[in-house]
């Protein structure tokens, strides 16, 4: 699904990588989850995926299903099945929640050369996928996360992935600033988005996420690069001991 | 104080083609007077503080400079709407064009007629308004309205009226110059709602009376015209007696210049008034909003909400004032200018002023220009939203408060969809 080569990357303005080689892929239908200490560069890695502005390139590739994602305008990553549930999720006055949806959702369908979804089919599917995250239907009319608490707006997030259902959805830091029952609420929603032809990576700082969204494949990034690749027992080993011995230990 | 002798000249060379419209006698005083006016006040130049922004050399020369006529090639503003409809071919009614003005409530007659009878209650309020509204800032191109105006409609709302008024200006003269001056006079009770349409004429000078009687309600909403190279300069004057509502709301694309000013002032108590605009402008617009609101009585809610969307060299200009006198204790005043700029060759020029000498109110004002917000576009674009299309939402929830001043909700979705246009029309490509 996602092959991610040798990357690096800089911050446009410095003349410093943050990315220091990446090599990751992650295959179709499983959950990968990256886990690291402050400044590895893991929320950078979710930028750049997206096509974030400030960053550049410096080597090496990001392939979306075979297809160059580093060269797609950040509108065409999306229409392509790749979706960043953002850490901090931005309020937009004056924009309707409800709005912003269709207008996202028939401009992917557009894009991929599918048919626009009518208003009424298009009710009829948010307020469902609402219901399943308690998004209700106050929160739909308002402003795009305008007045949100924290719980809300990674909720909404979960909302557009479930109303876009993108192939490769990349968490980042979805749990922060959420309590359990949040969380919980949360990974629900993506649990209920597995499925054969989709694939998930989760940025996280913490295992805690990971008791609710069980992942297949657990990386650790530290100073620009995965240093380390292991199974779900990796990020209990970081719960119980922290990084630092995972980190003496590749250096 | 006499006048400079450069702007006596300045004035004198304006008014030498001037000639002033016949009427019953009461008329051919006001009018007289009103030319008494703009001579003791002089035209306005460059270097008056109230024209700082704009220049107003286009209209002192003695004719109107050319404006090429435009063809929208789309169904006008307003087609949708039940109304009634008084067409103006370069500022002369086309009655053929026109319904039959006739409408329950309302008493609709051409200016020509009512300023040749003896109608008591448009001879109290011609120039009257206007004439009231050179204090503290002097208005000399509404004085010369008064004086010169040939053509418009006196509206007196005696109930509440069910379809609104519609003045659609049809611009078929490439130099046009026209006066228009419209009166509205809403009985206690009676409500009434104006809207203009149209680009008028090469040059356009319009003045409008707005006296609304207690509890009575006025609402307008103009759209002005796609023609480019018109110039304009309006005032609306009105004066709001108690329980009164005042609601005026302007569109504006295109134009290389236009001036409008608002200037009301509340008599009676817990009377409302909301002055709003959109202007959404590219290349060589020039639009200014000048309001003046002077609150002279108890408890009343005054908001001005102007938005302006820029581009490529475009400015926009606002002066807005919000006069408390002694007195006008719970006054509820707001004011708010904005302008975003899709580029850094746009301009912005603002001007808010809050002049209060009561103790008890809660006024403010704020007035900020800036550009799209880029964290807010790629959210959109990571959403799937193409650049352009995301601005252009971005840029319709920026002008989203000024368009939520219009009520009636047909008139705010057709409102809508023009500016959905224009910025189809005006992306960046």
């Amino acid at each position: 699904m996602l092959e991610i080569k040798n990357l690096h990357v800089k911050l446009e303005e410095e003349d410093k990588d943050i990315l220091k080689g990446v090599d990751l892929t992650v295959e179709a239908g499983k959950v990968h989850a990256i886990m690291g200490p402050n400044g590895s560069g893991k929320s950078t890695l979710s930028y750049v995926l997206s096509g974030r502005d400030g960053y550049e390139v410096t080597e090496g590739s990001a392939t979306l299903e075979g297809a160059d994602v580093l060269e797609m305008e950040p509108e065409e990553r999306a229409a392509a099945g790749l979706f960043l549930a953002f850490q901090y999720p931005v309020e937009i006055p004056g924009v309707g929640n409800m709005t912003f949806l269709r207008t996202a959702l028939n401009a992917q369908r557009k894009a991929r050369g599918e048919e626009e979804v009518s208003a009424a089919d298009f009710l009829k599917l948010v307020r469902e996928k609402a219901k399943a995250l308690k998004i209700d239907a106050d929160m739909l009319k308002r402003p795009v996360n305008v007045g949100f608490s924290g719980g809300e707006k990674k909720r909404n997030e979960i909302l557009q992935m479930a109303m876009l259902e993108p192939k490769m959805c990349i968490l980042d830091e979805t749990d922060s600033g959420l309590d359990v029952d949040a969380m919980k609420l949360v990974a629900e929603g993506v649990n209920a988005l597995r499925a054969e032809g989709r694939a998930f990576l989760v940025i996280t700082h913490y295992q805690r996420l990971l008791d609710h969204i069980a992942p297949d494949v657990v990386h650790i990034m530290a100073d620009g690069r995965i240093v380390k690749t292991g199974g779900p027992d990796l990020a209990l080993e970081v719960e119980n001991n922290g990084y630092g011995d995972i980190l003496a230990e590749v250096v | 104080m006499a006048l400079p002798e450069a702007r006596i000249d300045a004035t004198e060379a304006r008014l030498a083609g001037v000639s002033l419209p016949k009427g019953a006698a009461w008329a051919a005083k006001a009018r007289e007077a009103a030319l008494a006016r703009v001579r003791a006040m002089g035209l306005p130049t460059r270097r008056d503080e109230y024209w700082k922004f704009t220049r107003p050399d286009d209209l002192l020369l003695p004719e109107a400079p050319a404006a090429a006529l435009f063809d929208p090639n789309e169904k006008p503003v307003f087609s949708e709407i039940d109304r009634v409809k008084l067409v103006f071919r370069d500022g002369v009614f086309d009655p053929a064009a026109s319904d039959d003005p006739v409408e329950a409530g309302l008493e609709i007659a051409r200016l020509a007629e009512v300023t040749e009878m003896d109608v008591h209650w448009a001879s109290g309020l011609y120039g009257v308004l206007e004439a009231e509204g050179h204090d503290p800032v002097p208005r000399p191109f509404a004085a010369l309205n008064t004086a010169t105006a040939t053509d418009g409609v006196a509206i007196r709302a005696t109930a509440k009226a069910r379809r609104p008024v519609s003045l659609v200006y049809l611009h078929e003269n490439e130099t046009s110059d026209v006066a228009m001056h419209f009166l509205v006079k809403v009985e206690a009770g009676a409500e009434v709602t104006v809207l203009e349409n149209g680009p008028a004429a090469a040059r356009f000078n319009k003045v409008m009376e707005v006296d609304v009687a207690d509890g009575g309600t006025f609402h307008h909403i103009r759209t002005q015209g796609r023609d480019h190279e018109r110039r304009a300069v309006t005032h609306i004057f009105a004066r709001l007696g108690e329980g009164s509502i005042f609601k005026s709301f302007t569109m504006t694309a295109n134009g290389i210049l236009t001036r409008n000013e608002a200037v009301v002032t509340f008599t009676g108590d817990n009377a409302v008034a909301h002055i709003a605009g959109a202007a959404l402008g590219d290349g060589d617009f020039h639009h200014d909003d000048t309001v003046f609101v002077t609150h002279d009585a108890v408890a009343c809610e005054s908001r001005q909400v102007f938005k302006k969307v820029l581009r490529n060299g475009a400015v926009g200009t606002f002066q807005g004032k919000i006069l408390v006198r002694q007195g006008a204790q719970k006054t509820d005043g707001y004011q708010i200018s904005q302008a975003l700029l899709l580029d850094e060759d746009a301009q912005f020029l603002a001007k808010p002023e809050l002049e209060i000498y009561a103790d008890d109110v809660a006024c403010s004002h704020g007035s900020t220009s800036g550009a799209i917000d880029e964290t807010a576009l790629f959210y959109l674009r990571s959403r799937g939203l193409p650049r352009a299309e995301a601005q252009d939402l971005l840029v319709l929830a920026f002008l989203a408060e000024a368009i939520e001043e219009i009520d009636d909700e047909a008139i705010a979705a057709d409102i809508l969809s023009r500016l959905e246009g224009w910025l189809s029309r005006h992306r960046k490509g």
